[in-house]
């Protein structure tokens, strides 16, 4: 893979979710792709101890169903997000597989609440029929351990 | 009485009828510091779990309510409950959440220092308070100690007050959900597993309680988690060996029928605790962990294995603020910190002895129930926080808690019912009102 193609990659992705845009994002994803929010700082062990997020395609599509659901009510009005990124870390990179890693700022936003989280984005990105997919995704927001409201959208 | 007691009556009395509590209970900040002055120190409230403090010198910092506490393991092996006050100049003596102190605290202001049970142990400079009547200061006595507290099969819970109900008559038989929540460990007993998710609700506690006995509320708040489960699920091309994944198991018996909910039974005790799931609950058909049984089996015999695994009790809530689920080995602490702000902790315990499947389970259905990413605590906080909003309009005083409601009911004794009443939120109320005048059962 070449940088740009990464780089542009991740910044399409933070764009498409800004954008409401979550069909398409979930497209982005390989079927046995995990999505991993940490409850700690450095936490290891995702499956015996709780994280935040841990969640398979399935999951993943039931959260983007849920946001366009009928009876969402804490989405009635829906939450907005925006998300401000640093210049991607390439870490590993062959032809068909990357890692990355990417400082951003994440704003949600719903009726007058606003939240604030500093991230560090991991990708895992495969090539898989000419197209880069994510293989795996790790967030970890700076305050992990602090004691949130509602996070409805996705960091 | 005194003119103050006269008064507290008088507030307490106004706002608590037996199937309707005035919007005040919810929404004062005169209300709120009653429950802080009354209420939580005159009530078993809990800790923390012994497993959080395995060595002499560990403790965690942790509160009641208001009242900043630090549980220690002293050197003679037994737990302490202290206020977390230096008796000097009130500097809080620890603030991380864990830690091992070694054989003594030390104030980081003065460095007065105190031995795990509280005890003053050095003052610098002694020489500085010859002759001035120190030692017949409260300060002179070190760090001062709860009321009373208990270690119940490793949880630990404390009363504030130096006199009042003693822990057994507090819990009563109400400890049997505690009792089978520990003996579902081979080896009877459990550990903390991992941090607890923290969630901050805009809403006064007493919602949330109310809430792990609201069994009309699935099918309606959760149908935008649950419902949408379901529904993918059976859009899906699957075959019959298709296995069904972690979200239908935990996720889709919320949108359970009411049907379901007023078959599994509510069951209340005295003293404002009480359980769902008397008959069956949501946790009643998950898949078996390989080897769990033999190992119960092993332990306890065939019959006593199958009597402990056959409980299905779904929400235990033990007056005032915590509600445990013993199938899956999980607290959550409901912590007041004003009348329409409460701090939710959820934590989760590895059975000691147990396949690790299980905790791993547990820790799977806390993030998919209990975390602010979750989807499922999306729906309820929307609604504590209407309702905290909610309550502020002035054409109506009063909250409803009426349903299967039969004039003169007797909380003083235990009693099951169909699912859906609303017997148990009277009976936290009926444990309120009597916990907020001073009294006890």
């Amino acid at each position: 893979m070449k940088p740009e193609e990464i780089t542009d990659f991740v910044y399409d992705e933070a764009w498409m979710l800004d954008q409401g845009q979550f069909h398409d994002w979930l497209d982005l994803w390989l079927p046995e792709a995990i999505y991993w929010m940490p409850l700690n700082w450095n936490q290891q062990d995702p499956i015996n101890e709780t994280s935040l997020l841990y969640e398979d395609n399935f999951m993943l599509r039931l959260r983007v169903e849920r946001l366009h659901g009928a009876r969402t009510f804490s989405q009635k009005p829906k939450s907005r997000c925006h998300h401000v990124l640093n210049r991607p870390r390439i870490e590993e990179v062959s032809d068909d597989e990357a890692r990355v890693v990417t400082q951003m700022h994440y704003v949600e936003t719903r009726l007058d609440e606003q939240m604030l989280l500093a991230l560090t984005v991991r990708h895992h990105l495969k090539r898989v029929d000419g197209k880069i997919m994510i293989a795996g995704k790790r967030v970890d927001i700076l305050n992990c351990d602090a004691a949130f409201g509602n996070i409805q959208l996705l960091p | 009485m005194t003119d103050e007691t006269q008064q507290i009556h008088e507030v307490i009395d106004r706002v608590i009828r037996p199937e309707q509590v005035h919007r005040d209970v919810y929404t004062s900040p005169g209300i709120f510091r009653l429950e802080m002055r009354n209420l939580f120190p005159n009530s078993w409230v809990y800790v923390g779990h012994e497993s959080q403090t395995p060595n002499p010198g560990d403790y965690i910092t942790t509160q009641i309510g208001d009242q900043p506490l630090l549980q220690v393991r002293h050197s003679d092996g037994e737990i302490k409950v202290l206020y977390n006050r230096c008796p000097h100049k009130g500097t809080k003596i620890a603030i991380d959440k864990a830690g091992n102190t070694g054989k003594f605290f030390r104030c980081p202001y003065h460095a007065w220092s105190f031995k795990t049970d509280g005890c003053l142990l050095a003052i610098p400079l002694k020489k500085g308070y010859q002759g001035t009547g120190l030692e017949g200061t409260e300060a002179a006595k070190g760090m001062a100690a709860v009321g009373s507290w208990h270690n119940y099969r490793g949880f630990i819970f404390a009363r504030l007050a130096r006199e009042g109900i003693a822990f057994e008559d507090f819990f009563g038989d109400s400890l049997s959900s505690l009792d089978n929540m520990v003996d579902r460990s081979p080896v009877g007993s459990l550990t903390v597993a991992g941090a607890p998710l923290r969630y901050m609700h805009r809403c006064n506690w007493k919602m949330l309680v109310e809430n792990q006995t609201d069994t009309c509320h699935p099918m309606v708040a959760h149908e935008s988690s649950a419902g949408t489960a379901v529904k993918i699920w059976e859009s899906m091309d699957k075959t019959e060996d298709t296995p069904k994944p972690p979200a239908m198991e935990i996720i889709a018996p919320f949108m359970s029928p009411y049907e379901f909910f007023e078959n599994m039974g509510i069951r209340t005790w005295p003293n404002g605790h009480g359980h769902t799931g008397v008959h069956h609950s949501i946790h009643s058909d998950y898949s078996a962990i390989p080897g769990y049984f033999e190992s119960m089996v092993e332990a306890y015999g065939e019959d006593r294995a199958k009597e402990i695994l056959g409980e299905n009790r779904h929400n235990t809530v033990y007056f005032p603020n915590i509600m445990i689920k013993g199938p899956i080995q999980q607290l959550r602490n409901f912590i007041p910190l004003a009348a329409d702000k409460t701090l939710v902790e959820s934590w989760i315990f590895r059975l000691d002895g147990a396949p690790d499947q299980l905790v791993a389970r547990t820790a799977m259905y806390n993030r998919m129930i209990n975390a602010p990413t979750s989807m499922v605590g999306h729906d309820d906080l929307e609604m504590y926080e209407r309702a905290q909003e909610g309550l502020m309009a002035d054409g109506l005083e009063w909250v409803n808690v009426q349903r299967l409601y039969e004039e003169g009911e007797d909380l003083s004794q235990e009693a099951v019912l169909n699912g859906t009443t609303e017997r148990q939120m009277r009976n936290q109320f009926n444990a309120w009102k009597r916990f907020m005048i001073g009294g006890a059962a």
